[in-house]
């Protein structure tokens, strides 16, 4: 039973006819033309599709495009599109990524996790990005790139982390 | 070598911001309408069988099917090194997962339910599942007509056996150096197969349009490689080079299982059924464990023979390969294993077999390290062994038998030069050698160090070659074929070409290749394309740079010899005031008093092709030839925690020391030591293949085959670059980017050895074999059925006479 949806999609709403059985994953790719969502394993293994689900990170090839309707989808298209956020900026500046097919996987969730906690220990940041499997860099700028954005935002808005503590 | 400003610095990278911002695309990215097709492919479940009857007519019928193709459709083989591969197979299949028919539909999900109505009838044959049952006498053949195969000439296969090829290599006396040893050791040392897993799996998309030209968007390290392979192929489609192209955006990450050709050319004969519409064939996860290619899994004896005293006399290095059902490409590992497996050592007396055996498990081919990580294994294992057995402390064992510069190589060519007895001290100065850490209470804490060396293994002719044009505003095009692959390529070319223009790397833009339109290159292996495609890239702003100076001598009445380029000008040294920028005239020219303008667009192309090699050295000996161009050598150190109750390992921290030549960016190459290591750590404690008894691969997925997460990396990882330069290499760099995971297999056995006195001789080198070892049992009587070939059976029981016999 094929049946529309609304999805606000990085902003935009957008609608789409979808079938009870296509994943969130295979929507964006094929029927929305939303390409960094990657497909590496379509078990929920590696994290290559990950996308942010009303803020939150989520696997997408592991939910079904019928079960979002009338949610808010963030893919990395809609990440820093007119500006790169401070991660973005950070990430191209270190020269973090390799191959990059992990790295729209690897941006949301690093972003989610710090809107969610700022200021994370680097056993936070390894955890947030566990789901997340990378062959290239082995992790490490990664890890410590998201730990110097987070310091970085702390030396800028001191209200803010004594706010939060 | 003079000064440089932009080599040696570490310009961000020129495909940073597509990645980061989304703007990266892959194969599977691409748009190809709303013709597309798509493919699905019915695959063996027999490990060696007869093929009776593939019936094919109810999915021929099924909904949404547009073609179904079978062997009988193209009865081709294909092959890098050996064509010993069937595009699809014709009558028998040789191992669990190969192509026997393929789906072309309307939909993904209509070739997927197509699939499974087609009716396969085997005639079950001996499965040969490991190497004792692949090289006894009276062995079932898997290749029975080996001896009709097209190879290049250095393969030396034993018609009449599974012996693909046999490489050996023989230097002085061995006998004799064994005579002159005041000590020997002998063991063997077993190493599994392993998978890349690159997150990106296998993807292609082929359209033969309706002139009859066929070009293929794939996933790939070889455009160029895959084409001639096609072309050889194919050539019963009247195909010549000319008629493909190959089209490879960004690739999802390598490691060399993209090397070469596997599936892709199942894409191609599907497209040539489906003439003037696309075919999509993407491999599954399964698929990429399955049916592209592995790590081989070898069985390797090491006896090696010292002077009270710690110098090296002799060596005698045998090593069964596991190629899998076709040795196309593995053979090659195998070849170049046979000529480089003395490690980085001065041995006098050498004999070393490396042999390539046909086994009924999915094809082999290269891998991150081309057999080097296997073999180091072993020999590294061994080095320490035999170190302490003399009562030697085993670093300073490792610094005395160091190779160096000039020393005489196993084949008799010269070692270029390297500073391994420098990587030797900066690793152990870094892990603090010699001073023994304090344990936490149930823990034990070992330190090891273990040395590396790896060359390109490349037909001798291997070349590379580039184009440089310029742009109105003095930006610059650059066209190359080497593939970014993650490694940084693109960058390090930008910056070669950037050095010698004198312009910033922001200015050049360098994109992935198109065989069209871009130049010649063989492929990107053996971590050689900084070093020749290096070399062409700045031959080719050489080229540019001369014409550029000719112009304005010609255009002003100077002299081409008074002037150079600085700042993206060129300038005059006899006149401090002259500078003329690029961008003003590298299009449009200089204008002259009278109105006319002198020059034109400028350009400029360069090759390279290292013209000192020879793949002719004598069959029985390797003497005499020069395979390879040189070698990298470096050494790796870690500090490793054991909990002697459950037997876990903890990498407190880890240095690696790499002679890079020159580093031209240095942050990527300190991003090839981690990442190398994260990789090489992960073949040693937490990838574990295992197969069952019938030849199936029973964990093709990161489920149930773990690779490291964020959450299992060292505690600590200290990359030290060195940097001797490479006479022949751009600026002076050679490759490091596979070399940094040779080491760490036997890196880690070293540091249990250390920690808790248990020497582990079988890969991986897993907590659960460690505790079972402190417990006293032997691992080998509690293992079960369900683990690679190297493990059925005790390795010690093996036949290991060379070849096989008793």
């Amino acid at each position: 039973m094929i049946q529309e949806i609304a999805i606000r999609l990085n902003g935009e709403v957008r609608r789409v006819a979808v079938a009870p059985n296509e994943t969130l994953l295979d929507v964006l790719r094929g029927k929305l033309g939303v390409k960094t969502p990657k497909e590496g394993c379509g078990r929920g293994d590696c994290g290559a599709c990950t996308v942010l689900l009303d803020g939150k990170a989520v696997r997408s090839c592991l939910i079904l495009a019928i079960e979002v309707d009338g949610q808010s989808v963030v893919t990395l298209e809609g990440v820093g599109r007119d500006k790169p956020t401070a991660l973005q900026k950070a990430f191209i500046q270190n020269n973090v990524f390799q191959c990059g097919f992990c790295a729209p996987g690897v941006i949301l969730s690093a972003s989610a996790l710090l809107v969610e906690k700022p200021q994370p220990t680097e056993h936070e940041v390894r955890e947030a990005l566990a789901g997340n499997l990378c062959r290239c860099t082995g992790y490490e700028p990664i890890v410590a790139t998201v730990l110097e954005v987070a310091q970085k935002s702390a030396k800028k808005k001191p209200a803010a982390r004594r706010a939060r503590s | 070598m003079s000064k440089t400003k932009i080599v040696g610095a570490s310009s961000v990278r020129v495909d940073g911001a597509a990645k980061v911002l989304g703007a990266a695309q892959y194969v599977d990215d691409l748009d190809f309408g709303p013709g597309l097709l798509h493919a699905v492919v019915v695959e063996s479940t027999r490990a060696h069988a007869k093929l009776k009857k593939v019936d094919v007519s109810a999915a021929a019928k099924a909904p949404g099917v547009v073609r179904v193709v079978t062997g009988k459709d193209f009865p081709y083989m294909f092959g890098l090194y050996m064509q010993d591969r069937y595009i699809f197979a014709q009558d028998r299949v040789r191992f669990v997962g190969e192509q026997i028919a393929a789906i072309v539909a309307e939909t993904p999900e209509a070739a997927l339910r197509a699939a499974k109505l087609v009716k396969v009838d085997y005639e079950e044959l001996p499965a040969v599942l490991s190497l004792a049952d692949a090289l006894k006498p009276d062995a079932v053949l898997i290749h029975p007509h080996l001896d009709q195969y097209n190879k290049v000439p250095w393969f030396f296969p034993r018609a009449g056996t599974n012996i693909a090829h046999w490489r050996k290599t023989r230097k002085g006396d061995v006998e004799k150096g064994f005579q002159q040893a005041d000590f020997i050791l002998e063991d063997v040392y077993t190493v599994p197969r392993y998978a890349h897993c690159p997150i990106e799996t296998h993807a292609v998309t082929g359209l033969f349009d309706l002139s009859g030209r066929l070009t293929l968007w794939a996933s790939s390290q070889s455009p160029f490689a895959q084409r001639n392979v096609m072309a050889t192929a194919l050539k019963p489609f009247g195909l010549t080079h000319k008629d493909i192209r190959i089209v490879t955006p960004y690739v999802g990450g390598g490691f060399g299982g993209k090397a070469g050709v596997s599936m892709e050319i199942i894409a191609a004969v599907l497209a040539i059924a489906m003439k003037g519409r696309p075919v999509k064939l993407n491999w599954t996860r399964e698929q990429e464990f399955m049916n592209t290619s592995q790590r081989q899994g070898v069985i390797a004896r090491v006896k090696l023979g010292v002077k009270k005293t710690g110098q090296i006399v002799a060596l005698e290095h045998t090593l069964h390969w596991d190629a899998g059902a076709s040795a196309e490409y593995g053979a090659n590992v195998v070849n170049a294993v046979g000529l480089s497996a003395t490690g980085p050592y001065r041995v006098p007396n050498v004999k070393i077999d490396s042999v390539c055996v046909y086994t009924n498990m999915p094809p082999c081919g290269a891998y991150r390290g081309f057999g080097y990580s296997e073999f180091h294994f072993g020999l590294e294992s061994h080095i320490t062994r035999v170190a302490q057995a003399i009562g030697m402390d085993p670093v300073k064992f490792r610094r005395l038998n160091a190779i160096r510069e000039g020393d005489v190589l196993a084949y008799g060519a010269h070692m270029n030069p390297g500073d391994l007895r420098g990587a030797i001290d900066r690793v152990a100065k870094e892990i603090r050698w010699g001073k023994k850490e304090k344990a936490k209470p149930g823990k034990a804490v070992g330190k090891s160090l273990a040395c590396f060396w790896k060359a390109p293994a490349m037909p001798p002719n291997a070349s590379s070659a580039a184009f440089l044009k310029f742009n109105e505003d003095g930006s610059l095009n650059l066209t190359v074929s080497g593939m970014e692959i993650g490694q940084g390529f693109l960058t390090v070319m930008a910056q070669c070409a950037a050095e010698v223009l004198t312009v910033p790397v922001e200015k050049i833009r360098v994109e992935t290749p198109d065989t069209d339109r871009n130049p010649y290159e063989w492929q990107t292996v053996g971590s050689h394309v900084t070093w020749s495609c290096g070399n062409a890239v700045r031959a080719a702003a050489e080229e540019v740079k001369t014409k550029l100076l000719a112009t304005v001598a010609r255009a002003k009445g100077l002299k081409a010899e008074d002037l150079f380029l600085a700042d993206e000008c060129v300038k005059s040294r006899k006149d401090r005031k002259f500078a003329l920028s690029l961008r003003s005239f590298v299009i449009d020219g200089i204008m002259r008093p009278n109105g006319n303008f002198i020059g034109g667009p400028i350009q400029g192309t360069g090759m390279f092709m290292p013209e000192f090699t020879s793949a002719l050295g004598d069959p029985e000996t390797s003497q005499g030839g020069h395979p390879n161009v040189h070698y990298t050598v470096g050494c790796a150190g870690a500090i490793v925690e054991v909990d002697k109750e459950t037997g876990k390992l903890t990498v407190l921290k880890t240095a690696l020391a790499v002679d890079a030549g020159k580093a031209i960016n240095p942050e990527l190459v300190d991003g090839q030591i981690v990442g190398g290591i994260v990789q090489g750590l992960a073949t040693a404690l937490y990838e574990d293949i295992r197969y069952g008894a019938n030849g199936r691969l029973l964990n093709p997925n990161f489920t149930d085959y773990k690779i490291p997460t964020a959450l299992d990396c060292p505690g600590e990882i200290v990359p030290i670059i060195l940097e001797t330069a490479q006479p022949d290499g751009p600026f002076g760099a050679r490759g490091v980017g596979e070399h940094t995971m040779v080491a760490c297999a036997p890196m880690i056995a070293d540091a249990i050895a250390d920690a808790v006195g248990v020497r582990l001789k079988t890969m991986p080198l897993t907590a659960e074999k460690v505790a079972l070892a402190l417990r006293g049992i032997d691992y080998e009587t509690v293992k079960g059925d369900s683990l690679g070939f190297c493990f059925r059976g005790r390795p010690c029981d093996y036949p290991f006479a060379v070849g096989g016999a008793k």
